[in-house]
């Protein structure tokens, strides 16, 4: 079996296994995280303040470090630095030994985890319980977190009272989540009274009073503190935030942006050693208070390198620090939505941002596992409560993947490839990445390349040596491109010599979706606007979502040089392609030099937002093909138009031409640019657009309409009927 | 037009906490105990409260002993803090054990004083800063009961308690 099938094979079982728990609950949570934001009057401000105090802590983490070292001193308390996992388990293990520890209790760190310390101690003789319910289901099941948050997000509850009954064997079976709860508490109850030490995580460490502040809801880590003498804490040295008073952003953003509660039911500020008395069970007539163990507690924080301060130092993968670990960019994931942590994920961690923690922590490798699932549509990052732009940092580290691969020099494509990857991508990637030379020859050779590449030979030799999934239709290359047809017709005059624009001629409109190209010139030359589509290379979006910079960086000089005389002379760039117009106000800022990308995030904008604008100021809603209002659209949004925050544009024009109109509000369509077409992620693609497809049905409306490429291919292959842009439902008819 | 009824720092708070089955009573300092005998469900422990005029009444076992902690029903604590956008109140983890007094039990009656009572985060986080910086104490911060969805389902009462009461002291 190829590794791709093998990838294919072992999404499929996770899906079929864990895919209902994980979608339930991580759409669930997603949804929460849409209203409880809501409620915030300053949500964007607590954003950009918590942005603001990670990236000045993260500056000054060396300085942090000691202040955080002085003050738990201070406070009657130790600080280790550990260096790496091995370090930390070694130091973690001494502490116990010399309080002759035989039962360690834990509440939930992801930290932890990380270093493996379980197994650690266990290898030591130290019975390790974990106290948060659902890492104790895990250990019962020995199994790993699926979800940082919610880590046993997979299991649903009657998989969980199976387990039960048959590993405790109780007197009533077990069937409801309050039996299993109450079960729980009685049984981790026991096993806290009995503890010799406790251990718990910090969700964030203040430099001016040594406080740890922990968030839970279930109480355990406020037992695992105040019952044992003993306290640990481990942290990654990124957890230290230089005050109290920046605690409060934070407080008010993670519940929200994670599990979408306003606030979880507990947020320990906890400065250790605790003045709280122990709870002696062995004891249990003398008083709690004034016994003769209230000042005896010992605390240590054993602060994790572990990577960190190496990430600290590299440009790309610093923002990971920031990350406050919400979970909000994995549930508000297509992807992990239908597969969870145990495909989306590395060692330890999982989700969108785990690729910058798994390179970062444990190397390259466990991030290539999974890093692939980022299709890069960007959902994440409005929801990120720190503003990591995450979707950079898969492609980043994909880049640093690819230059470790052999590329396989297959007669048949070669010359396909002409990038400007100095290692090596993978042949598919370089087949995606490179799509622009495929679209410029599929073109010329039209038809006859149609029926090449879609028989079932060609399709067949595309799923072997590229993964492109036989299941898929590819998208037929028009013979008149965009830019033949506007450079046959005469010019038309425009109304107002101060309304030009330059329509950018993106791959798929020129190459392939020409009539949406002309509805498009038709649509704007209709409200008095001159339009040129000069030539221009692609955007650079297909190597980027290859991971393959340089090759992207290069495409974006050329766009720059091609469109830089018009930007000069105060034409505005119009952008079909909701995917292209993120490289050119977002993804650009990152490729080309500062001046030149901010010409364009300035002056370009998507074709419904720059109709919807000529609208505003007057321009006649007549001139368009409307309708008298009897007719309905379903309209799904681009994953990345959304991101920009454009989706209401294309909403409004539709309402003002006279439709009634529904929207999906699934996160992505699955297709993902050409993440769809790989023939180990079809199935994954076909689940994640199944929710689409249940949206689009129920909506029965008149016209489905769409704002991406991928996304009309995708609903065609979902609903067997290609849905048409926004723009050819509003375009004027053409003259004949 | 709609007006907007004026709202009280304790309206507020109040009507947030409601949220979380949470139903504040406010009542004098020398109504405290006729209260928390209202509201406990026995055995009760509890710490005592820092006000003059409140206190709790007899059947309310204070410095309590492990064995008093596991067999209680109820834990009444005092809370130092209360935040009106959050519903929330704030706990302390003092050396009288008020920590595990409002942990271990079932139901937990809190008794806050209606001036510590501020409107949000941002002046909460304040007073922590000046508090925990000068004492090194711990304050947590507590909204509604216990609560876990782990077991397939949100269930209250995960390790902390099923139900929380709030007796507001004016």
């Amino acid at each position: 079996m190829s590794s791709r099938e093998s990838k294919a094979e072992h999404i499929r079982r996770i899906m079929a296994t864990e895919g209902a728990a994980v979608g339930e609950n991580t759409r669930g949570f997603n949804q929460g995280r849409y209203e409880s934001v809501a409620k915030l009057e300053d949500y964007e401000e607590l954003k950009d303040e918590a942005r603001a105090i990670k990236e000045d802590a993260i500056e000054r983490l060396p300085e942090l470090v000691e202040e955080v070292r002085a003050v738990v001193e201070e406070n009657g308390g130790t600080v280790y630095l550990a260096e790496d996992a091995a370090d930390a388990n070694r130091y973690i293990r001494e502490v116990c030994d010399a309080q002759d520890a035989t039962r360690l209790v834990k509440s939930k760190s992801m930290t932890s985890e990380e270093l493996e310390v379980n197994e650690a101690l266990e290898s030591g003789g130290i019975e390790v319980i974990e106290t948060d319910l659902g890492e104790w289901v895990l250990q019962v099941a020995e199994e790993a977190p699926s979800h940082i948050v919610a880590p046993a997000i997979h299991k649903s509850r009657e998989e969980i009272a199976r387990l039960f009954n048959e590993y405790f064997d109780p007197e009533e079976e077990l069937e409801t989540a309050q039996e299993l709860t109450e079960f729980a508490r009685e049984h981790l109850g026991e096993l806290i009274e009995g503890a010799d030490v406790g251990m718990t995580g910090a969700n964030f460490v203040t430099a001016d009073s040594g406080t740890i502040a922990l968030v839970t809801s279930e109480g355990n880590a406020r037992k695992c503190v105040t019952v044992p003498e003993t306290q640990i804490a481990v942290a990654g040295v990124e957890k230290i935030v230089p005050s109290v008073e920046e605690l409060r952003p934070f407080i008010e953003l993670i519940g929200r942006s994670g599990t979408g509660q306003d606030i979880t039911s507990y947020i320990s500020l906890f400065t250790p050693p605790v003045d709280s008395p122990t709870v002696d069970f062995d004891r249990p007539e003398e008083p709690i208070a004034g016994g003769d163990t209230a000042g005896d507690r010992e605390f240590h924080l054993v602060l994790i390198d572990n990577g960190r301060m190496a990430m600290r130092e590299d440009d790309d993968l610093r923002e990971t620090l920031y990350c406050i670990r919400c979970s909000a960019c994995a549930n508000t994931c297509a992807n992990f939505q239908s597969v969870g942590g145990h495909a989306f994920g590395g060692e330890t961690y999982s989700g969108g941002i785990a690729t910058g923690w798994e390179a970062g922590v444990h190397g390259l490798d466990s991030a290539g596992e999974f890093n692939d699932l980022c299709t890069g549509c960007s959902r994440c990052v409005p929801a990120c409560p720190v503003q990591i732009d995450i979707p950079w940092i898969n492609t980043v580290v994909r880049d640093r993947l690819n230059s470790g691969e052999d590329v396989p020099l297959e007669v048949l494509v070669e010359g396909l490839t002409p990038d400007a990857e100095t290692e090596g991508p993978g042949l598919q990637k370089r087949l995606f990445g490179n799509v622009e030379t495929l679209a410029k020859l599929g073109s010329a050779f039209a038809p006859l390349s149609n029926w090449a590449a879609n028989s079932r030979p060609a399709s067949a030799v595309l799923e072997r040596v590229a993964g492109v999934a036989g299941e898929r239709n590819l998208p037929a290359f028009q013979r008149t491109t965009l830019r033949d047809w506007m450079d046959q017709r005469e010019a038309v005059p425009a109304l107002d010599p101060d309304r030009k624009v330059v329509l950018y001629p993106d791959l798929y409109t020129n190459y392939m979706f020409v009539d949406r190209g002309k509805a498009a010139v038709r649509t704007l030359e209709a409200l008095g606007v001159e339009v040129l589509v000069p030539a221009a290379p692609g955007s650079g979006r297909a190597p980027l979502s290859q991971g393959m910079i340089s090759t992207a960086r290069r495409q974006a000089e050329g766009v720059a040089d091609a469109l830089d005389p018009y930007l000069e002379e105060g034409y505005d760039v119009v952008v079909i392609e909701p995917s292209d117009l993120a490289m050119f106000r977002d993804d650009y800022s990152r490729l080309l030099p500062e001046r030149e990308a901010e010409l364009f995030a300035e002056h370009s904008y998507e074709l419904l937002e720059y109709v919807y604008g000529l609208l505003s100021n007057g321009a006649n809603v007549e001139v368009l093909d409307t309708t008298s209002g009897e007719e309905t659209v379903a309209y799904h949004s681009h994953c990345q138009q959304r991101t920009l925050g454009l989706e209401p544009y294309s909403v409004e024009v539709l309402t003002e031409c006279g439709y009634t109109v529904t929207t999906s509000d699934v996160e992505c369509c699955g297709m993902a640019g050409s993440f769809g077409y790989k023939e180990q992620y079809y199935d994954l693609a076909m689940d994640v657009g199944s929710r689409l497809e249940a949206q689009l049905r129920e909506a029965d409306a008149d016209h489905v309409v769409a704002s991406g490429t991928s996304c009309t291919d995708q609903i065609g292959d979902l609903l067997g009927q290609e849905p048409r842009h926004v723009v050819e439902l509003v375009a004027p008819p053409e003259e004949t | 037009m709609t007006q907007d009824t004026p709202t009280t720092t304790y309206e507020q708070f109040a009507s947030v906490a409601s949220e979380y089955g949470i139903e504040p009573r406010r009542v004098e300092p020398n109504g405290v105990a006729e209260a928390v005998t209202e509201m406990l469900d026995p055995p009760a422990v509890g710490t005592q409260l820092p006000w003059e005029d409140a206190t709790l009444p007899d059947g309310v076992t204070t410095e309590p002993t492990p064995a008093d902690l596991r067999a209680a029903t109820t834990g009444v604590t005092a809370a130092s803090l209360a935040i009106a956008e959050y519903g929330s109140i704030v706990l302390d983890a003092d050396e009288d054990g008020s920590d595990s007094v409002s942990l271990f039990n079932d139901l937990h009656v809190a008794v806050l004083h209606e001036d510590d009572i501020v409107p949000d985060m941002a002046t909460a986080f304040e007073q922590f800063g000046e508090r925990l910086r000068e004492t090194r104490e711990s304050a947590i911060i507590a909204t509604g009961p216990s609560a876990t969805a782990d077991m397939g389902a949100l269930v209250n009462g995960a390790h902390g308690p099923k139900q929380v009461e709030v007796i507001v002291v004016s």
